[in-house]
């Protein structure tokens, strides 16, 4: 793109980062994610203008499919999840780019017809041979797909254009196994081609927190081991695995969520000021976080982990993990996960980050809790005060984006009694054109090389350093706790905040 | 939630808001900005509806200010404020106060809307009708971060654009400024794939639309060539063509949805360009309240140096010769001589004001240079 077009002007903040001649190619098309985010997030990203005319999509399935087929399949599910209303002047302009390959990962005959299919499609749609290869397939095929996009010269980028690659979790089971996957992936693409979605990141509310901490004066100056008692991130969803049995077991939550999820939103939560905010500088500050990562002596007094047992979740009838169609009853596999780490640093020497995350919990919730310390002093008798918990500011992450601030205030018409009082924020409902599916931002910022918002390679590694150890520890000690469907979470684990003196938030 | 107050002063109405939050349970304000909209009876409904769709985005408060026009003298001299407080579902996401204003008081409509501000947010004037030709200075205008005007909604919109022009202040906008939005991205990004030079430009589209001239001024303020406003039949704008160096870049959309993008040495491209709803285009506004200094800088490079667009004297005559010689918009220039021939209608009042006011609302302001031609 030439820096030197008359018509843009740093000044000019209408005008949208829209991105350049491209197309994107879905591996493992036909899935669930594929049809419930990326269809709809490529269709809502057109329809807000953001797509450059004669974008191309390329499905690669298995299935017996005509270009037409994909087109309707890609109708049908942009017409039930797509956030934005249907037009048919942007579905026109869409589906004139669509194409689909039939194929199986190991046949080369089907990537030789993906090869004629892209350049095709640079003749017909002016794609500029840029295109981006989502990889939305199980981990275990990976590394083929990877090998054979190489072999077919798939991933060559010639003068001027660009070729990405997108992955989405896992990024392998543990620090070898992703040494492993990165050094395939980074064999064929280039480390800055390679784009690892962690969706969250995506999230309007993830991106305030640094908004929150780093445009404003108030928050920053409490942001410390002074002033800051523990901070408790929690991923709850409400429900089990569902069809994911083969994928899951042997898995398990801590693996599935706190090994990207959590560890990113703690580092997000509790990094220095990047000097800029470009990817460079965001990088390296979460890469000195989660290298400062400490975790405690003793695991078993500090971790916790469970399975969801037979119970009522929000009025339904719920089986137990073990009972769940394809889990071995003997499994060990984690559904509830919580350990506590320290972030070994002047700012926060001292105080613990509680993580956790767990399937058929009470509610689906993503949360940031930043609890702060009791006042040092009271002027208040103690009955006054006896209702005061401590403050608390809480980044919502979904499903109700916002911030919640708790803080203790006085309850009218006593004579001096202090209680609780939680104030809401909430900026951009999710149904407006302007705050879109994460989805929707991380496939326009592959699309433009931006990459703020993705993991990189030794944020992935440094954060399999932080889990192995605990794994390796449940390996080798006892079994999952079992916790009622819909509660939250084994008892276990309110006993290991109660030993630190704290508990656990109901989010 | 509804309270009506029937002649009424702004602390009675911060009361009912007040009590309004309290009876729907939810005190607390999450509201960005305070949204002051000045129109008449007429467009209200439009207005409000609009506003209420963007507050969506943007939670806010949202005073309509309706000025309502007295029938007999008498009536003019009586003062009334009468107000609806609206929260909860009734209100989008926030809270809406429509206030109409009856005889004297309607010339000090910024007393009844000061004292109902939010503290400390934003405030945003727009007027979706009859904007004065001073917005910076109107008193209404005077209490906000940033005016919105229409242009699209004046009886000649060149016209408005020059006043525009000539009386702009960090803060103004104008909604066929937002219109153009999407054209102005999809070129953009055309020349971000084409290494060339442009030549010089011609942008078509319906007469009285000012977004045509506008994206005009704009290509030309910003690659300094020639640029050539055609008239077509619309809808809206339809076409733009840039001659450059490496051949002719050229976006036309001929039914107001769906455009076709042609670049030298590439296939042709289908472009979803919709014309957006007002409510939309208000969204986009109030997305930034910083000054907009690309309008600013189009809209002072000055409508009179765009090359075909016929010139005012061109008009008269073209007027003057009959219908036949503009077949598809003869409606259009048809109100533009109007007021002169047909003999002094009180209803017309809007477009006599339109040209002879230089008297009323800013006397020092605006050197009439560029009315010299005028005929």
């Amino acid at each position: 793109m030439s820096s030197s077009n008359p018509l843009r002007d740093p000044a000019d903040r209408r005008l949208p980062r829209i991105a350049g001649p491209s197309g994107l190619v879905i591996f493992g098309v036909t899935g669930d994610l594929s049809r419930k985010k990326l269809m709809p997030a490529v269709y809502d990203l057109a329809n807000r203008g953001l797509l450059p005319p004669g974008f191309s999509l390329v499905g690669f399935a298995r299935r017996e499919w005509a270009n037409e087929d994909f087109a309707q399949e890609v109708h049908d599910s942009v017409k039930e999840h797509a956030r934005t209303p249907f037009r048919e002047e942007v579905w026109q302009q869409l589906v004139q780019g669509m194409r689909f390959v039939q194929g199986t990962f190991d046949d080369d005959d089907s990537f030789e017809r993906l090869r004629e299919t892209i350049g095709e499609l640079d003749k017909a749609q002016g794609t500029g041979g840029n295109f981006a290869f989502y990889l939305s397939v199980p981990p275990s095929a990976f590394p083929v797909v990877i090998r054979q996009l190489k072999k077919h010269g798939l991933a060559d980028q010639s003068s001027g254009s660009w070729r990405r690659a997108v992955i989405e979790k896992p990024f392998g089971h543990d620090l070898k196994s992703a040494e492993e996957l990165n050094a395939t992936v980074e064999e064929v693409f280039a480390p800055d081609q390679v784009f690892r979605i962690d969706h969250y990141l995506g999230k309007e509310t993830v991106q305030n927190i640094l908004a929150l901490r780093f445009a404003n004066q108030m928050f920053e100056p409490i942001w410390n081991r002074s002033f800051v008692d523990h901070v408790q991130i929690t991923m709850a969803e409400d429900i089990g695995i569902g069809g994911r049995a083969g994928y899951y077991d042997g898995i398990g939550a801590a693996r599935d969520v706190i090994q990207n999820h959590l560890l990113q939103l703690m580092a997000l939560t509790a990094m220095e000021e990047p000097a800029s905010f470009d990817a460079d500088a965001l990088a390296a500050e979460k890469t000195k976080v989660l290298g400062a990562v400490k975790l405690p002596q003793d695991l078993g007094e500090n971790t916790v982990r469970g399975q969801y047992a037979e119970g009522w979740q929000g009025g339904e009838k719920a089986v137990g993990y073990l009972q769940e169609d394809g889990i071995d009853p003997k499994s060990k596999t984690d559904t509830y996960a919580a350990i506590k780490v320290e972030v070994d640093n002047r700012r926060w020497a001292g105080v613990p980050f509680y993580l956790r995350t767990g399937k058929r919990l009470g509610r689906r919730v993503t949360e940031i809790a930043v609890v702060f310390q009791r006042a040092p002093h009271s002027p208040f008798d103690h009955t006054a005060t006896e209702e005061l918990g401590q403050n608390a500011i809480v980044f919502r992450v979904q499903p109700d984006e916002g911030i919640t601030v708790r803080f203790g205030s006085k309850v009218p018409g006593t004579s001096m009694e202090i209680r609780d009082v939680s104030m809401d924020f909430a900026y951009g409902e999710s149904f407006t054109e302007s705050s879109p599916e994460a989805y929707e931002r991380l496939i326009l910022d592959v699309l433009l090389g931006d990459s703020n918002l993705f993991p990189r390679t030794e944020e992935v590694e440094l954060s399999w350093k932080i889990l192995d150890p605990i794994e390796e520890y449940w390996d080798k000690h006892g079994k999952p706790a079992q916790y009622p469907s819909g509660t939250w979470g084994p008892v276990e684990a309110d006993e290991m905040l109660k030993r630190d003196g704290r508990s656990w938030r109901r989010p | 939630m509804k309270i009506d107050l029937t002649d009424t002063t702004a602390s009675k109405i911060n009361k009912a808001l007040v009590k309004g939050r309290r009876a729907i349970g939810t005190p607390a304000v999450g509201m960005v900005l305070t949204l002051v909209i000045v129109t008449d009876e007429e467009n209200a409904y439009d207005a409000l509806r609009a506003a209420n769709d963007a507050s969506r985005e943007h939670p806010s408060r949202t005073l309509v200010v309706i000025k309502r026009v007295s029938r007999s003298p008498r009536d003019r001299t009586k003062s009334r404020l009468d107000a609806e407080v609206r929260v909860g579902a009734d209100a989008g996401t926030g809270e809406t106060v429509v206030l109409r204003l009856y005889g004297e008081v309607s010339d000090h409509a910024q007393s009844v809307v000061l004292p109902l501000l939010l503290p400390d947010a934003p405030v945003v004037v727009w007027w979706s009708v009859d904007a004065p030709r001073d917005p910076a200075g109107d008193p209404l205008g005077a209490l906000g971060q940033r005016r919105v005007t229409d242009s699209y909604a004046a009886e000649k919109p060149v016209h408005e654009l020059r006043s525009r022009a000539e009386s702009y202040e960090p803060g103004d906008t104008d909604l066929a400024w937002a219109r153009i939005t999407p054209w102005r991205s999809m070129l953009a990004a055309a020349l971000d794939q084409i290494d060339c030079e442009v030549v010089s430009v011609e942008v078509a589209g319906e007469e009285s639309n000012p977004s045509v001239e506008l994206l005009a001024m704009w290509l030309a303020d910003r690659l300094h060539v020639h640029v050539r406003r055609a008239v077509s039949a619309g809808p809206g704008l339809t076409q733009v063509r840039l001659e450059t160096t490496g051949g002719p870049i050229t976006l036309h959309r001929s039914d107001g949805a769906m455009a076709t993008l042609a670049l030298p040495g590439q296939p042709d491209r289908a472009v979803a360009l919709k014309r957006r709803e007002t409510s939309e285009l208000l969204a986009e506004e109030l997305r930034r309240l910083d000054p907009d200094d690309t309008y600013a800088s189009a809209l002072r490079f000055g409508v009179d140096r765009l090359g075909g667009i016929p010139s005012a004297t061109q008009r008269a005559e073209a007027s003057a010769r009959g219908p036949e010689s503009l077949p598809v918009r003869q409606k259009a220039p048809d109100p533009d001589p109007a007021p002169s021939a047909k003999t002094s209608e009180p209803a017309l009042s809007a477009s006599p004001a339109a040209d002879s006011d230089s008297g009323r609302p800013t006397p020092a302001q605006m050197p009439p240079v560029k009315k010299a031609d005028s005929p």
